[in-house]
Formats: structure tokens, sequence, C-alpha cells
């Protein structure tokens, strides 16, 4: 599979994206740089972590007119796969290709430490791979991951199962004593309504290898490996 | 020609900075206070023209861009 990683001015966790793909996960990897006005081919896009744009006005707010964006939009409106992670996350919010937004965490700290997800909808390229009932350890490191969108937002989206993670205790509990940021209902996750757009806060790329803690957030990007390669025979053009 | 755009977060938004304002504001002493609204203040400098018009624009920049709709609120307000 290719992955495309955009880079946009201040993405600090490109490297570390295509570093899971290439060397962890042994898929290739393309950065695209945000000027770009195409993404070439890829089988899936990854919006990385980082302060785009110094966070400047709101996190992830500038980000949305690189002339990247344009070609991603296209890319998602086709039903392309993309996963935010983090900035990436706040962008793809911004861009309006998720719905919500993220605000100042409720403690105002930055939080940098490991939380545990649950996952609530496994029916999507993201997370068909996790098995049931496992909770995911996989670190945050933000100081505007506070999820927010208004109840009747919130309704249709458990409706139609777009709150893929809500943050948890290890054993699964959704409280709000595990939550790193006070995100409306411990969101830590969402998708779009047609499933492929997908952006979480967590970091699962800091979470792929045994020696950095945890290897669970590895089971996203096999999810989408997996989902990507049940999908391609019917997708192949003759 | 200017135009002044205050941008706050909506009233149903969690806004902590607005809590921990208040917090502080007490501490002080100053007693009464009913709540804070911590938010954004951008002065734009534009060349004289047709007012209507530079309103017309600004409100769509507000709308897309200067605030998020989803989170807050901006007032417009344009000065000749």
């Amino acid at each position: 599979m290719n992955f495309a990683i955009l880079q946009f001015p201040a993405s600090n966790c490109d490297q570390d994206a295509v570093h899971v793909v290439r060397h962890v996960l042994g898929h290739s990897a393309q950065m695209i740089w945000h000027k770009e006005s195409s993404l070439g081919e890829p089988d899936a896009v990854i919006v990385p972590g980082g302060f785009s744009y110094g966070d400047y006005l709101r996190t992830g707010a500038i980000a949305q007119f690189s002339p990247v964006m344009q070609a991603l939009r296209g890319y998602a409106e086709a039903g392309g796969l993309v996963l935010g992670i983090c900035n990436g996350f706040q962008i793809l919010c911004e861009a309006g290709l998720l719905p919500g937004a993220l605000i100042r965490n409720r403690s105002l700290q930055f939080r940098c430490e490991q939380v545990f997800l649950k996952t609530i909808s496994r029916d999507s390229p993201f997370t068909c791979k996790v098995p049931a009932d496992k909770t995911l350890k996989i670190p945050v490191a933000h100081g505007d991951g506070c999820y927010y969108a208004d109840a009747p937002t919130i309704a249709r989206m458990e409706e139609k199962q777009q709150i893929l993670w809500r943050y948890s205790t290890e054993q699964g509990e959704v409280s709000g004593m595990a939550s790193p940021n006070g995100s409306v209902g411990n969101i830590a996750g969402v998708c779009n309504e047609s499933r492929n757009v997908a952006g979480l806060m967590p970091h699962p790329e800091r979470a792929s290898e045994a020696i950095l803690g945890s290897e669970d957030g590895r089971l996203l990007f096999e999810s989408m490996i997996d989902w990507l390669q049940r999908r391609k025979p019917a997708c192949a053009t003759p | 020609m200017k135009a002044k755009i205050i941008v706050t977060p909506k009233k149903a938004v969690l806004d902590p900075q607005g809590k921990t304002v208040q917090n502080a504001l007490e501490q002080m002493g100053h007693l009464g206070i009913q709540a804070v609204h911590v938010g954004k203040y951008l002065e734009i400098e534009l060349a004289d023209g047709d007012k209507e018009a530079a309103r017309k624009q600004l409100d769509e920049a507000c709308h897309r861009f200067l605030s998020n709709p989803v989170i807050e609120d901006y007032q417009l307000e344009i000065e000749s």
C-alpha cells in the first residue's frame, strides 16, 4: 500500500508516521508538501500531528487553505481513506471534512500521557482489526483536544455510529476521570458519515512498537491496510 | 475604513479560560462576577470604498474562517 503523508509548516509527527508505515508496517510512504496541488495516487492519506501554522487563530484553521487541502477534499469525496492524527484531526474538523471542533482542554493544561481508548464502532476502515473488548493504550500530547459538537450533531453521530473511540479506563469503562481533556461524551475520535475519513487526538504512530510501551496503535494502521486489501480487487480496473 | 471583529465562545461551549479568569478575579476580591468569556479581537484595515460590499465580504470571511461557527459567535463592525 502507498500512504501519502501531508506535511504543513510545523507538522512534527510526519516523520513518525513515515517511520511506522515504512519500517513497522513494511508499506510505502510518500511525504506531500502542503504547497502541492496533487496527492498522486495514494491508497490512503495521513494528516499528521504538529502545530501547523503555529496554531494561529485556531488550531488547524489556517492549514485548510493550503493547496494540498483542495486535493484532499476531492480525494475524500471520492471515497479515499484519510486519517487525521491530533493536529491532523483538528485540521479535518476545521476543513469541514469531519463534524465538530476541538477546543482548549478543560484543565487548560497541555496533556502528554498514555491514555486508554474504548473502540465504540468496529465497523470502519480504521477499527475493523481491533479485537472486540480490547482497550487501546495510546498516548496523547495536546493542549486543544476537547471535542465539541452541539447535542443534535452528537445524537446524529451516535445514530450513524460515527464515534469510533472514547477515552476509557484500562478496563474499558468510559468515565469522565479517564478523559485527558473534557471532551463531550469522552470522544477521542470520530469518522464522517461515509466512514472513509477519521480523526483522533491520541497518537497511534507513537504506540506502534513494543519499545515505545505499546503496539496498540498499529491496529489502526493494520485496519486500514486490511480494509484496502479487501476492497482492492473490487476496485481494480482491468 | 476599519473593520472590528469580536469573536467569543458560544454560550453553550465550555470556556475554561473564562472560568479560570473568573476564579482569579474572585481571588483578587472582585465580587458579583457571574461569568467571564474570553474571546478574540481582530482589527482589519481596509482601503476606503463601498462599506456594504466590505461588510458582505468580511461577513463571509468571519463565517468561513475568522470564527468557527461550531464553537464561536462573532460581531462585525465597520467604521469609516
